[in-house]
């Protein structure tokens, strides 16, 4: 593996798992086996160019998405592996989660999981350490994904008295891609980690964001309106599509060509206040 | 003591309410054949079909055909979902053979020893002996060949149907094609003008019942054989667990998506030797649509949705207008979309804003 020294602080905590006694949680009356939170990788602050999510008008027709540098300003904590099956069937057994229509469980990352299941696991996460967890958005989530990022399929940009060519143009660069369906959910760690140091990125499982689907006029290079729809959201994985929030399971089919998200899954971001503090108090509380 | 062979010959015909025609020798007018022009086709997998004449060239000849049976495991889904396949020359479905109205289909079936089953072949455009099927009943390391006379111009289906139980499993296993019979003098429209197509393909549709287990996964099994007493329970309750094109849910898509040009007239060929469907071209329409399949009768003109009955092919004649991606669909949209019946079109050409335009592009509604 090979880590990018400017990007990476260091993984919070050697260990795999920090274990956060019951005490810690917000809601006293919950009991029962320590919370597990998986290892964390923390990014440094950093600037880089991002395709933006969403589909996107200039003079009146579809362009491709505009490259924007975005900078991520404060030290970015995300999950370093997805939230794993046995992790989230925690949630389950607390009640604040649906079970998952997952084809594995175990040791393996929570799939077929909605937006909505993963919104509940983090509600239920941060009540039970009392912190804050979250889906990434798709900023952070494309700096943590690094060079593994891949936006959406690429429609070119097209003939504006012809809008066929776009829609060729998408279909034949999906095709050439020629990624193979790959539906089984293997070991956290499996598809190796990134350049900076986070696992699995773009592999069999896609991951949700809390970025929403939006419709953007464009003026000049820069969006000048943007009209989103909160029911669906940024997936995010072998490449960027969008999802209804209650979907499960993202297979194609109709119109669609060939890429669909093998499973949907998801990992967090912990909202720090002060990282190093509260790894130092997690660490205490083993 | 029997031989295994022995045993399958012997349980397909006690199952089989057709024993009794036997193996009748062919002994039609076979004086008159022989002098015929005879013909060697080699056959190629669908959605594509062998060259040949659309009107036909000079008088009544013998088209002979050869297909091996190949039983094996295929993939059926992207998730890997595995059919014990029984198939017709190794493709699902069968390949399509052309021949015109008066000549002969002349077709050697090859049943290899490496298969553990019986098969033989019903075809719907032939007369008498149950389609051929009594005069067709291979056993492993057998093979047979049958003639018969075109005599009828349409879409026809073809079907393994070895006697009683085995039929309807077989065909569900994959063992289906069809067998297209021109009109000597070409395709015509409604008003009996000569029509022709730049382009054919033979889509084949399979309702496909593949038992799951105790958590809900789909079973494999080792062999047809295996398979047999979960299939049929899942086949007596008459919802399919695929329903897909040529085989596999996404097989004419993405690589293999069929392509045309706009200004192009595409033939679609469209069989299902088991069950119902109704296919609609998203975006585009059939002009001249053989719905039966029967090219005697006029076609339906400017359909949205055409209606192939169960056992039988029918077939549609479209001349694309506007590029772009199409979906071919089995216009039960959960069975097109959640069982697997799509298939795409990419048309090249250019757009034509009279036929249609976005006047407007989604923008913030005007209060």
């Amino acid at each position: 593996m090979s880590f990018d020294p400017v990007f990476t602080f260091g993984t919070i905590a050697a260990a795999a798992l920090i274990g956060l006694g019951v005490s810690h949680a917000v809601d006293g009356s919950q009991s029962g086996a320590p919370v597990a939170v998986g290892e964390l990788v923390v990014l440094a602050p950093g600037s880089f160019n991002h395709s933006q999510p969403g589909e996107f008008l200039k003079d009146n027709h579809p362009a491709p998405a505009p490259v924007l540098k975005e900078t991520i300003d404060t030290p970015l904590e995300i999950m370093k592996f997805q939230v794993s099956a046995t992790d989230y069937d925690r949630c389950v057994s607390d009640g604040a989660c649906k079970a998952a229509d997952s084809r594995r469980a175990g040791n393996v990352p929570a799939t077929g999981v909605s937006f909505t299941d993963a919104q509940a696991y983090a509600n239920w996460l941060s009540a039970r350490t009392g912190e804050t967890w979250r889906l990434p958005t798709d900023l952070e989530w494309a700096y943590a994904a690094g060079e593994r990022f891949r936006a959406d399929i690429e429609a070119g940009e097209g003939d504006p008295a012809d809008p066929a060519r776009r829609w060729l143009t998408q279909y034949r660069n999906e095709v050439a891609l020629g990624r193979k369906s790959d539906p089984e959910p293997r070991a956290p760690g499996s598809f190796g980690l990134n350049s900076k140091g986070v696992a699995d990125i773009a592999g069999n499982v896609w991951e949700w964001t809390s970025t929403c689907y939006a419709h953007a006029t464009m003026s000049g290079g820069g969006i000048a309106s943007s009209i989103s729809n909160c029911g669906v959201h940024v997936v995010e994985g072998f490449h960027r599509t969008y999802m209804s929030n209650f979907i499960r399971d993202g297979k194609s089919g109709g119109c669609a060509v060939g890429t669909p998200p093998d499973n949907l899954g998801f990992r967090l971001v912990h909202d720090h206040g002060g990282f190093l503090q509260a790894a130092v108090r997690r660490l205490g509380l083993i | 003591m029997l031989t295994r062979r022995e045993a399958l010959l012997g349980s397909v015909l006690t199952a089989a309410a057709v024993a009794t025609l036997g193996s009748a020798p062919v002994m039609a007018a076979a004086k008159d054949v022989a002098g015929l022009p005879r013909e060697k086709v080699t056959l190629v997998a669908p959605p594509f079909v062998h060259a040949h004449d659309q009107v036909a060239k000079g008088g009544p000849k013998v088209v002979e055909f050869t297909m091996k049976i190949e039983e094996k495991p295929m993939d059926i889904d992207a998730d890997g979902t595995q059919l014990n396949a029984m198939t017709y020359n190794g493709s699902i479905p069968g390949p399509l053979m052309v021949v015109h109205e008066g000549d002969y289909l002349e077709l050697t079936l090859i049943n290899p020893d490496t298969n553990t089953l019986a098969h033989n072949i019903d075809f719907h455009a032939a007369t008498g002996a149950l389609g051929g099927g009594g005069l067709t009943l291979v056993n492993p390391g057998e093979q047979v060949t049958l003639r018969f006379k075109a005599t009828r111009p349409g879409t026809f289906v073809y079907h393994c149907a070895p006697g009683g139980a085995m039929i309807p499993w077989h065909v569900v296993s994959g063992m289906s094609g069809a067998v297209m019979v021109l009109p000597r003098d070409g395709l015509k429209d409604d008003k009996g003008k000569p029509v022709h197509y730049d382009r054919i393909y033979y889509i084949g549709e399979n309702d496909f019942y593949i038992p799951r287990d105790e958590q809900g996964k789909f079973k494999k099994y080792d062999s047809a054989g295996d398979n047999y007493d979960d299939t049929v329970k899942v086949m007596r309750g008459l919802i399919p667990t695929h329903v897909v094109f040529n085989g596999k849910a996404g097989s004419l898509t993405g690589q293999n998506a069929m392509k045309a040009k706009v200004g192009e007239t595409v033939l679609i060929v469209h069989s299902q030797a088991n069950r119902d469907t109704r296919p609609h071209l998203i975006g585009g329409h059939g002009d001249f649509v053989w719905e039966g399949g029967k090219f005697a009768n006029p076609p339906a003109k400017d359909m949205e949705t055409w209606f192939i009955r169960g056992g039988s092919a029918g077939a549609a004649l479209y001349t694309f207008r506007q590029p772009g991606v199409y979906a071919y669909v089995n216009h039960n949209l959960i069975e097109a979309v959640e069982l697997g019946a799509t298939a795409h079109f990419t048309v090249d050409g250019s757009w034509d804003d009279d036929l249609m335009m976005q006047v407007e592009p989604p923008k913030a509604i005007a209060s």
